[in-house]
């Protein structure tokens, strides 16, 4: 895998405030990585060391091989970055937006015009293309803002938050333009909404007060979770107490807890000890003692405990 | 090149997509007149020329270009856009440059807007049209010195009413340091070859040599420094916001 992106013990101080410390970690050709943590993590502070908006207090970040300290233009000019909040100039139209932005990248004539045609489509931004960008709704700001990040069709985008604040058919959208681009490019999403990382993202790097606390690929983190292998159960009603008592006597179960109940039926949680496979051995059981199973559901876990559990260490 | 061309452009056009020009070019048109013919006695003295014309102007650039200067990058901060732009891959002073053109060009089309005056000198006399095109151009580079200035105080804030005071502050400043006013805050503690320097950094002396139509070498020299400095300062100050 060809290594695109490398950050190597960026450390970002403010006055006092550590706000990113010792951030180290590489993106490869093809790869999308979320990038997650709470508001206040660092994760924009990461992104604009990267983009070169801000010198690091220590520490190196390579673009295609170029440091962003010591050849900015070098490394700038193989970024797409989509700043958070995507600000952009109000007053002009998206058309001439991506002109100015072509024009600064050294992009000009028909091969400037042939770049817009594409970003606009991409971007579906055709019917908008002509409007002051002051006048267009959120979710076409945003697309304004990705149709200038992807415009010189660069090796790797940076994306902050590319979704925050859009309909749930925009966030479809470019969920499914980041997948298409990924093929080629390294990017690297940040984003605090736990959905995106399972719909976009192979590999996730959680963050927290500045520090790296994960580097996994999303199948891991859920495996981190308590609820992983978790059995769902729906069983009715009057046999409730005696399969959670056998289920309880199984060696792999770590918690039976009892959910709620309706319609003559009640619903019941098995934790397993470490993550193990239960499905098939409380069916079994359950079968055994000729109690009928309405409804079996194996968890996968869930994200977001395994983000709280690690993004709300002790000082928290 | 091609870079600093591209943020004139687009900087020229912001200017134009605001009502700020279309403001600032009425007023300045509005007041250049009232104060060459009520204060400047425009018809009274008689003369064909336009000494009572550009006398005034560096009163009017005084509180107008600090207007013209104070969205440079107060703006861009307020916005964020200055995020967009410091990522694109130029120079900091290739924008810089860029911002400051722009501006420059634009106070030079509110002052290309005046010939009607230039007109009826010619309609009503034989006056030296040499030396008034040399009053434009030492009046318009008075106007440069002012946009770097102000150019300057926009990039110490986001805030454009601080950014325009400042650069108002500063600007009279530079215009007055060679009257009492300025010099008796420094004659009681500083050497005197400092209050000569101060003195000398006046640009009242220098225009009024200007608005003659005599462009002297040390005149020329000493606008092109003060620029330059204000360009390379402007550029340190923004390169600095991103090490803070």
């Amino acid at each position: 895998m060809e290594e695109m992106v490398r950050l190597e013990r960026l450390t970002k101080r403010f006055g006092a405030v550590q706000a990113v410390d010792g951030v180290s970690f590489s993106v490869a050709r093809g790869e999308v990585l979320g990038f997650l943590g709470p508001n206040g993590a660092g994760k924009s502070t990461t992104m604009r060391m990267l983009t070169g908006f801000v010198l690091p207090t220590s520490g190196t970040a390579k673009v295609m091989g170029f440091d962003v300290v010591r050849e900015p233009r070098e490394a700038k000019r193989r970024i797409g970055y989509l700043p958070e909040g995507a600000p952009l100039y109000g007053d002009m139209s998206p058309l001439a937006f991506l002109r100015f932005v072509g024009e600064m990248r050294g992009i000009h004539g028909k091969e400037l015009a042939r770049r817009i045609g594409v970003a606009v489509e991409r971007t579906a931004l055709e019917e908008v293309a002509n409007r002051p960008i002051e006048t267009l709704s959120k979710g076409f700001r945003r697309r304004v803002g990705l149709a200038q990040a992807i415009l010189h069709d660069p090796p790797v985008l940076v994306l902050d938050e590319p979704t925050d604040g859009l309909d749930p058919n925009q966030k479809h959208e470019v969920r499914k333009l980041v997948r298409e681009m990924s093929r080629d490019k390294a990017i690297i999403v940040s984003t605090h909404i736990l959905e995106e990382v399972d719909a976009v993202c192979d590999r996730v790097v959680i963050i927290a007060r500045g520090r790296i606390v994960a580097d996994a690929k999303p199948e891991e983190l859920e495996r981190r979770s308590p609820l992983h292998n978790a059995v769902r159960l729906t069983l009715e009603r009057e046999r409730v107490e005696e399969a959670s008592e056998a289920i309880r006597t199984l060696n792999t179960v770590r918690e039976v807890q009892r959910l709620e109940e309706m319609n003559g039926v009640a619903t019941l949680l098995v934790l397993p000890v470490d993550g193990a496979d239960l499905g098939a051995q409380v069916s079994q059981l359950l079968h055994g003692r000729g109690i009928r199973i309405e409804r079996l559901a194996v968890e996968r876990g869930r994200l977001d405990d395994v983000f709280r559990a690690l993004t709300q260490g002790p000082s928290a | 090149m091609d870079i600093v061309r591209t943020v004139v452009r687009r900087e020229l056009a912001a200017y134009f997509t605001t009502p700020l020009a279309y403001v600032f070019i009425v007023i300045f048109l509005a007041l250049a007149g009232a104060f060459a013919f009520f204060l400047g006695g425009f018809f009274e003295r008689g003369q064909a020329d336009l000494e009572s014309f550009f006398v005034f102007h560096p009163w009017l650039y005084l509180f107008l270009v600090p207007a013209v200067a104070m969205r440079l990058w107060a703006e861009e901060r307020r916005t964020g856009t200055i995020e967009l732009l410091m990522t694109l891959p130029a120079s900091t002073f290739q924008i810089v440059l860029g911002k400051f053109l722009a501006a420059w060009i634009f106070t030079g089309i509110a002052l290309a807007l005046t010939f009607p005056f230039w007109l009826t000198v010619n309609y009503l006399g034989e006056p030296d049209n040499g030396a008034i095109l040399a009053a434009y151009l030492g009046s318009w580079a008075i106007a440069g010195a002012f946009i770097a200035i102000g150019a300057c105080a926009s990039a110490l804030t986001k805030n454009q009413v601080i950014a325009f005071v400042l650069g108002a502050a500063i600007c009279f400043l530079f215009l007055m340091s060679g009257v009492d006013l300025v010099l008796a805050a420094f004659r009681g503690w500083a050497p005197d070859w400092f209050v000569d320097l101060i003195a000398s950094f006046s640009l009242i002396t220098h225009f009024n040599e200007l608005a003659k139509g005599v462009i002297g070498a040390a005149t020329a020299v000493y606008l092109a420094t003060l620029v330059g400095v204000c360009l390379l300062v402007n550029t340190l100050i923004v390169d600095l916001e991103k090490a803070r």
